[in-house]
Parts: structure tokens; sequence; C-alpha cells
């Protein structure tokens, strides 16, 4: 008995034997399966559609969801970015650039940090949404979201510089799915590797 | 007399203009059950529930590039398209639409014109509509388009000496051609199709074949003809074919609503108590109701079954329905001899 239940492997029980017998003269009328048929579809006109209206209706996306990137401001609207490069050494698709510039004494409002980045720009084809980025962010300035990159006809249109990424001051943008009391936590673990 | 020519053009003019809305609507209908039928929603972006969507289609057609194919007879390539749209549209001018209005003390029968052959224009009308086909498919110098209309002519002559074996069935019995009088003799609730079961549905899955629909539509064929006869073809002239295959669908519909569901008559249409004009008017909406029916009959088969295999078709044609519509017309003729006389 063990023996057969091991060699048992079908995948569904709802599969049939194929048989080559002649058809009766009822199935060869066709008719009665013709109207089975209709009536399948038939019942499909009042079933629940699948369809989800995109722009109206957005899917629900898994909590852990990783989309388009955002950079941060401070609460007083300061860029948090300090133009370090970590995020782009920590890249595997190498996917970021940036060009950092010096903060100007007039500047001390735009940019929290003595040095910011100039250029920033994430090109979109080459990420592949890993988060590495944010994980080594010293600055908790760069976040993924669950925002789509919408589509576009051109490859250079997918280089996303900070007119694409950087937070609006007055639409801000919620990260806190992504920086839980646990991430912090662990980025500022002195015995992990990654933080000495 | 001034006033029946008028009446006339109007009438003209009407079902012209119904004819080509209904079948550009047909294709938002037809896209919008697809849909259903398979759990989508179909097109609605394009105004409320997409009822902007023909235009949108339409005006898309005419942008189009105008592409004809170097090796293409200039002739022969418009004349395909125009020739189907023309054909197509001829259809319609024989089918009794209604009753009569009465105003004044003059009667305006809702047809265009009562010819006494009415069942032959009907057919040779529609067996010109594969030349359309033809040419084209000839033309374009493709040899898939020319494939498409080697089909397309093999199945409608195989499939029309049936439709025509089923007609004659109904002429006998009616004792006329004249399509008003074989309306009128189905008065009521006497309609074709109690005494013609198998006559109807013969015809029905002729009518199916002469439209080119699905499961009939080898002259189309888009998964191993790329389009049939139209692969060549674009813009408006594509838009042709594709239109006239909904009015051909619509004038179908209503031959057989004609031939087989008592056209415009209704159950106890002699006890309604309206007036003479308003039940003219009901009668014209029964019988599109009936047209809507086989419109949706058409599309709601084209979404369940799949395509035959061509000789299928043709095993399909000439060894079940030729047979079926001659045991049909014999069985007629034998009880019509016994028991009418």
């Amino acid at each position: 008995m063990k023996d057969q239940q091991d060699f048992d492997i079908r995948l569904t029980t709802r599969s049939k034997m194929v048989s080559k017998k002649r058809m009766t003269f009822w199935e060869r009328m066709y008719l009665p399966a013709i109207v089975k048929g209709m009536y399948v579809t038939f019942t499909h006109l009042f079933r629940k559609k699948t369809t989800i209206e995109y722009p109206e209706v957005k899917r629900p996306v898994s909590p852990i969801y990783r989309g388009m990137h955002v950079l941060k401001r401070d609460e007083q609207g300061r860029e948090r970015c300090t133009a370090c490069g970590l995020c782009a050494l920590a890249c595997p698709a190498e996917a970021i650039t940036m060009i950092a510039k010096e903060r100007l004494e007039s500047e001390k409002h735009l940019y929290r940090e003595e040095k910011y980045a100039a250029v920033y720009e994430i090109n979109m084809l080459r990420c592949i949404y890993c988060g590495d980025c944010e994980m080594a962010c010293p600055k908790e300035a760069i976040f993924l979201t669950e925002r789509f990159v919408p589509s576009e006809v051109s490859r250079t249109d997918f280089i996303y510089g900070k007119d694409k990424l950087l937070e609006p001051i007055d639409a801000r943008i919620d990260v806190s799915k992504r920086q839980t009391p646990e991430v912090l936590a662990f980025k500022k673990d002195k015995t992990k590797l990654h933080n000495q | 007399m001034n006033v029946y020519i008028l009446f006339k053009t109007a009438l003209i003019v009407v079902i012209l203009l119904i004819s080509l809305v209904i079948a550009m609507y047909a294709t938002l209908i037809e896209r919008k059950i697809a849909g259903y039928f398979q759990d989508r929603l179909g097109p609605n972006r394009a105004g409320p529930w997409g009822i902007l969507q023909p235009v949108a289609d339409g005006v898309k057609l005419f942008f189009k590039e105008e592409f004809m194919p170097m090796t293409a007879d200039k002739f022969l390539y418009i004349l395909g398209p125009s020739l189907t749209m023309f054909v197509a549209l001829l259809g319609s001018a024989v089918i009794p639409w209604g009753g009569s209005l009465v105003i004044g003390d003059k009667t305006f029968p809702l047809q265009v014109t009562d010819v006494n052959i009415g069942i032959l224009y009907i057919f040779a009308v529609t067996s010109i509509g594969v030349y359309g086909i033809m040419i084209g498919g000839w033309a374009s110098n493709n040899k898939y388009a020319l494939m498409g209309a080697v089909r397309s002519a093999s199945q409608m002559i195989s499939y029309e000496l049936a439709m025509g074996m089923s007609i004659i069935a109904v002429v006998m019995t009616t004792g006329s051609m004249n399509l008003s009088s074989i309306v009128a003799g189905q008065h009521g609730f006497h309609w074709n199709i109690w005494y013609q079961p198998i006559g109807f549905l013969v015809f029905l899955i002729s009518a199916f074949a002469e439209c080119n629909r699905t499961p009939f539509d080898l002259p189309e064929a888009d998964s191993e003809l790329i389009g049939g006869y139209h692969t060549e073809y674009s813009s408006m002239k594509l838009g042709f074919y594709l239109f006239s295959e909904y009015i051909n669908m619509f004038v179908s519909s209503a031959v057989i609503s004609t031939l087989y569901l008592g056209g415009y008559n209704f159950p106890w249409m002699d006890h309604t108590g309206l007036s003479a004009n308003l039940l003219a008017l009901v009668e014209v909406a029964v019988f599109f109701v009936k047209i809507s029916f086989f419109m949706f009959l058409f599309m709601w088969v084209r979404w369940t079954l799949p395509r035959f295999r061509y000789d299928q078709l043709m095993r399909f044609g000439w060894k079940v329905l030729l047979p079926w519509a001659m045991v049909n017309m014999i069985v007629t003729g034998i009880f019509y001899h016994l028991f009418n006389h």
C-alpha cells in the first residue's frame, strides 16, 4: 500500500483517461455540446469582472513592496542627502550617480548638511529595486516607496533626476513602512559589519 | 405621387443611417460583450461606458497611413472594399421594417421597395458580396490575402447552396418570394420557425458562414492567415471591410427575423388596441428587438466556439447542411402536397 502511494504522482484528481470510443448519435449532433458551451459563456456575462481600472483603482501591494525611490527632506524641509556616495557604492546595479557640491552660507535653509548632491540621478531601467541604497544611507535620505515608475517612450526618460526623486515640501511622502524602529535599530547596530 | 417619393427618400436615408449607426455601435457592443464573456470590462475609456469608442476608432482609421502594396492592382485594390461596402448596404432595401403608417388618406408602407422576388434579390446581393472579398484578396498580390479570398469564395458557394435549399421550403409554404407577403403570412405568432425548425437551423448556420463570422471566419483567420483577404489593407479601406462585416451581420439578422421569426409580427398584435400608426411603430420596435437578439447571437457564438478546420468546414457544408436542407425541402413539399390541396 505504501509503495503505491509513493508512486502515485498524479497532480490532480480530476484527470480523465482518454478514450477513442465512437461518439453516439447525440454526441455527433454537436448541438447539445454547443448549447452547453454557450450556456457556460452566458454565465460569464454576470460574473464578477477581474478588471482593475488602473489609474482610479490600484492593486494593493505587499507591505514590503519596493517601488520608485524618494529623496527625503527633514522636518524643516531641508534635503537630507549629503552626497556621501554610499548608496551608489551599495548599488549592485550601478544605477545611481551623483555630483556633490559644497553648501553656501545662503543655502542653509535648503540643505541639512554642509555638502549636498547638486545632481542625483537614478537610472530606473538599471535599478533592480533591491533597497540596498536605503540600507546604506546614513542620513535616512533615500527610501523606496509604493509608487510605480510610469512607462516612458525613451530610455533617457528613465534617468530620474532630483526633479522627480526629491520629495515636494508640500506633499510629503510617507515612508514609515520602510523606516520602522527595527530598521533604525539595525542601522545603529555597531556590531554589524556595515556600520563599523 | 410626390409625397410618396419624399417618403421613400426619407425612409432610404433613415435606413441607411440606422444601418451605419448600428454597425458602428455593433463594433463597440461586440468588444463589450467579448470583454464580459471573458470576465473583463471591455472598452470604457472613451466617454461614459465607452460610447465614443467607435468614433475614436473611425477617426483613427481615417488618419492612418493609406498604404498600397507596390505590386497591387490599383483599380481592383480600391474596387474591393468599395464593392463590399456597397453590396452590404444594398440588402436592407427590400426588408419590411414594420406595417404601414397612415397619414391622412394615404398609407405609407415601411419598406423601401416591395419587389416580388425579395428573397432572390437578397440572395443575389449577398452573393455579390464575395466579389468584394475575392477582388480585394486578389488585388493585394499577397499569398495570405489570396488564400483568404479563395477560402471565402469556396465557403460562400458551399453554404449558399444549403441556404437556398432551406429557403425553398419557406417559399413553398408561403407561396411567394415577396418578403412582405412572407411576413404577412406569419401574422401573430404563426412564425415560420415553428413549422421549419430544421430549415431555420440550416439557414442560421449558413448565415453565420455567409457573414464570415466565427466559427466560419476562415477567410480572415487571424491566427493562420494574419487577417486573410484584408492583410494588405490599411486606413479606411480596411475600415470598410471591417465595417461591412457588421452591416452584413445587421442585414442577415434582419433577414433571419423576417423569414423565420415573423419579421415585425408579435403575439396578440391584433388585441393591443393601439392606433394604426402607433402599432406600426411598435412593430418596428419589435423587429429591432429580434434583430438585436440575432446580432447578440452572432457575437455570443463568436466568443464561444472555435474556428472550423478547412476540411471540417467543407464536410459540414456539403455532407451535413446540404442533405438536411434537402430532406427539409422534400418533407415540406410532401406535407404541402398532402394537406394543402
